[in-house]
């Protein structure tokens, strides 16, 4: 048994102190404070200060300061924001998970679909905008199409890639235990393929919160892309970046929750475990 | 003579395109005996364990297995591969139950074999553990355990033991031939190892390539266990080498 691979065994000696935590807040740091002095070397540029925009985002997510049109909206508008994420993402996954397993595996579906697929793929979402608002108005359902197209590709791709790369011993060995031809699908592909798939799943996840602010450029009054489109109209840059950070932290919450599931999910694979 | 568990008659194998892996191939073999293949690459080896398995289609000839033509594969021919071929996402216990799973056992009684015979392949301690946590002597454990734990009756082995250190190979062949001798299990074992071939067989079927075909087959009759040091075990060795080699000669005059 000494053959085995034994885990490592926990470093003991002199106390050390754990340095990642502040290796990941220096770059951060260092961006803010040149920020900072920048606004600073440069008074009345056309670019707020972090201050402004820490007072504009307390003032979106509490109000109580300026009392405008965007004062408490933070939360509202978030939640729209998060929903339209959601949903589209919900929705592109439920066509492209089994699309992508029908063009992985099965010949016909692949010749027929993969060249259409590609020529579509290249064109970005936001060239997508004008004949989204003529297809389905303006409005929210414009903003859920757009959001849910930019989400597409990612779990597309990989979901075909990830069938298509089983690797052939499992069929053998599938095969040799009793497993049926038609049973291969639901006991070895779709198990193996599975962290490709979630690969797939959490560039999705990602790619809408990309498309979020395109999205939202269709004319929906509510959601943080709405919300940063008027606040440009109005100059009012502050609640334009306290918008990109609100948008930033909501992507990599909503990314590290997925992360987090995958590593639970997929402990088998020592990709994620 | 009972009647044997597998014999292929002229079996042939000719890709599409016209290689000829596998030429007039002739072999029988008892329930319970323990063959080795051995020649060099392109020798039809495993070309003839891939048809036996049903991986592979004859071209030309037969091979029947208990009675019945191959005709694709099944789990009475239980298939260990030098890379393992275990299931990533499962852990050992459920890679073992994998096989009586596939045949409709009901889950509580796969269950059960499957714990059977991870106390009987030594891996009790990784259970639940995953096949990429083990070392590659475990997994090859694990294969064996999954072939046992689903009733094969011959057990077809391509090079199993080809990836492994020189003290982990040594280790299994011997728990192989345990194994072996307390389950009556046929066994068709692919090597290159002339010394693991005598160590291991009833009987070596040496084979060469151009195209692949069997020249000779010899019958070990050495007491186990056998020590592979002894002048009787050189003889065999000499004599088999003898064998390999006279064909590479031809092959190169």
């Amino acid at each position: 048994m000494s053959e085995a691979v034994e885990p490592l065994p926990a470093e003991t000696g002199p106390v050390r102190i754990d340095v990642t935590p502040l290796l990941r807040i220096v770059v951060p740091v260092v961006l803010l404070v040149g920020w900072w002095a920048g606004t600073a070397l440069h008074p009345g540029g056309l670019i707020p200060a972090p201050s402004e925009v820490g007072v504009a985002l307390w003032d979106l997510a509490f109000g109580g300061i300026n009392d405008d049109a965007f004062s408490r909206m933070l939360l509202p508008d978030l939640i729209a924001s998060a929903s339209r994420v959601y949903g589209a993402f919900v929705l592109a996954a439920a066509v492209a998970l089994p699309l992508g397993m029908l063009i992985g595996r099965l010949r016909l579906v692949r010749e027929m679909l993969e060249p259409t697929l590609q020529v579509l793929r290249p064109v970005p979402v936001t060239a997508w905008l004008p004949l989204s608002m003529i297809m389905f108005g303006i409005g929210p359902k414009s903003a859920f199409f757009l959001v849910a197209l930019g989400s597409f590709f990612p779990i597309l791709l990989n979901t075909i890639f990830a069938v298509r790369s089983v690797e052939p011993r499992l069929f053998e060995a599938a095969q040799m235990l009793g497993v049926s031809p038609a049973r291969l699908f639901p006991k070895v592909v779709l198990p193996a393929s599975l962290p490709g798939i979630f690969t797939g799943l959490r560039l999705g996840l990602g790619l809408a919160w990309v498309v979020i602010v395109v999205g939202e450029m269709t004319g929906v009054q509510t959601g943080l892309g709405a919300m940063i489109m008027d606040a440009r109209q109005l100059s009012r840059t502050e609640i334009v970046i306290a918008g990109m950070a609100v948008i930033g932290v909501a992507g990599f919450l909503s990314d590290y929750a997925v992360l987090m599931l995958g590593r639970k999910l997929l402990a088998w694979s020592p990709r994620h475990g | 003579m009972t009647p044997p568990i597998l014999s292929a008659i002229n079996a042939g194998k000719v890709y599409p395109g016209g290689i000829e892996a596998l030429r007039n191939a002739n072999l029988t073999i008892a329930p319970g005996e323990f063959v080795c293949l051995i020649g060099a690459s392109g020798c039809g080896k495993s070309t003839l364990l891939r048809m036996i398995a049903g991986f592979e289609t004859v071209t030309s000839g037969q091979i029947v297995v208990r009675g019945k033509e191959v005709t694709g594969p099944g789990p009475d021919r239980g298939m260990v591969f030098q890379d393992y071929g275990l299931f990533p996402w499962l852990t050992i216990r459920k890679n073992i139950a994998f096989g009586p799973i596939a045949r409709g056992k009901p889950k509580a009684e796969a269950m059960a074999i499957a714990d059977r015979f991870v106390s009987m392949m030594g891996l009790d301690r990784f259970a639940d553990s995953y096949p990429h946590q083990l070392s590659g002597g475990m997994k090859q454990r694990v294969a064996i355990g999954r072939v046992l734990a689903n009733d094969a009756r011959m057990a077809l082995m391509d090079e199993p033991f080809g990836a492994l250190d020189a003290m982990t190979r040594e280790r299994l062949q011997e728990e192989l031939l345990t194994i072996w001798r307390a389950t009556g299990l046929s066994v068709v074992f692919v090597t290159h190892s002339l010394e693991e071939a005598i160590y291991l067989a009833d009987r070596v079927v040496v084979m060469s390539p151009g195209p692949g075909r069997i020249v000779a087959e010899e019958r070990i009759t050495l007491e186990r266990p056998r020590d592979v040091s002894s002048p009787e075990f050189n003889d065999i060795r000499r004599h088999l080498a003898a064998l390999l080699h006279a064909d590479h000669a031809t092959e190169a005059a």
